[in-house]
């Protein structure tokens, strides 16, 4: 009964909508299934763009798929060392 | 030269079994030769679901190691008409049988039937590409449940990834009031994460238990939902433009009453 009337006042959100949700969430790490090697390219080149703007620290970067709220990031922690004199006019 | 469909599921307990029983059964009532081949090799069950249990001589793995005559031991179903049953050893593992042996078996059931469907066991070990090994066509099989989905989608990546085209989807054990009350995900929903062709919803139907008790798969009851459901997914593997109709489960008085009062 409770449960009915939680529902007519919309404050329980659908198990079918949890259902989706958590299942969206999952077949986007199982695809992914990002192997060692792609992440390691991805790791490189990321390391070749940024390096033209800033002096990072490449061991200690740290690029990750993770859960953020109702989607999935890519979240890279990169240290800086130093930013480059940009010469600006 | 007949078609061998394998189905498949990834997840166990989804009713693999159950349908590749009663799409065979359908099928040979719709006057097509086929034969049934357990592929489950160590933990054989489709003997049980047709109710054939007692008439097994030999089995698979005798027929791929030359122990017998593939004829020996095909098992004809009594009750229909050009359905054969070829039962999984027992008591061997799935590593008795390689892929190359399951390719010959099934080219030289298909000279023999118009159908062959393959029960495929659960996982996605050697059995799962022994199974998927001599078929043209995959069938998988899930049930609304966040668990069997998923594996179905790891499922339909491997079958895609092997050189079959993609599977068709058979959504099992649905209930529309469930849905309905947004409690279970809807076809729509799982259509939408997997992207696939749905062949089939069969609903869920307590006398698939009364049919396995027995062992008379339920097409052969003229009474029973999914067996009905089953009929028509047959239908459409013979190429047949049947619609598929979603799921409006008839409520008891009951489930009203309740509904009325707004219990659940």
């Amino acid at each position: 009964m409770l449960d009915f009337i939680t529902r007519l006042f919309g404050q329980q959100k659908q198990s079918r909508e949890t259902a989706k949700e958590r299942l969206r969430l999952v077949l986007i790490h199982d695809r992914a299934s990002i192997s060692p090697s792609v992440m390691g390219e991805l790791k490189e080149e990321l390391i070749a763009v940024i390096s033209r703007y800033m002096e990072i620290d490449e061991d200690a970067i740290e690029i990750n798929l993770s859960d953020v709220e109702d989607s999935v990031a890519l979240v890279a922690n990169i240290p800086v060392k130093n930013l480059k004199r940009t010469a600006q006019a | 030269m007949g078609e061998a469909l394998v189905i498949t599921s990834g997840k166990g307990g989804v009713g693999k079994t159950t349908t590749v029983a009663n799409l065979g059964t359908a099928l040979a009532k719709r006057g097509n030769t086929v034969v049934l081949v357990d592929a489950d090799i160590g933990l054989r069950n489709l003997d049980v679901v047709m109710g054939l249990e007692n008439r097994i001589v030999y089995d698979l793995v005798d027929v791929v190691e030359g122990y017998c005559r593939l004829r020996q031991a095909l098992i004809r179903d009594k009750r229909v008409e050009g359905l054969c049953l070829l039962p999984a050893a027992q008591t061997r593992d799935k590593n008795a049988v390689n892929p190359e042996q399951m390719v010959a078996l099934i080219e030289e059931l298909k000279e023999q039937f118009d159908y062959v469907l393959i029960d495929c066991p659960a996982g996605i070990e050697q059995g799962f590409r022994n199974a998927l090994a001599g078929a043209q066509r995959a069938v998988v099989v899930t049930t609304p449940e966040v668990s069997a989905v998923r594996d179905a989608d790891r499922i339909i990546g491997l079958v895609e990834a092997s050189q079959l085209p993609t599977p068709t989807l058979v959504i099992n054990r649905m209930r529309a009031n469930m849905v309905k009350h947004g409690d279970m995900m809807s076809i729509d929903d799982i259509l939408e994460v997997l992207a696939v062709e749905l062949l089939g919803v069969v609903p869920e139907d307590d006398y698939i238990v009364v049919s396995t008790n027995k062992g008379e798969p339920a097409v052969l009851h003229n009474n029973s939902k999914a067996g009905l459901s089953y009929r028509d997914i047959a239908s459409r593997i013979m190429g047949e433009d049947v619609p598929i109709p979603v799921p409006a489960e008839s409520e008891g008085l009951i489930v009203r009453l309740r509904r009325m009062f707004g219990s659940r």
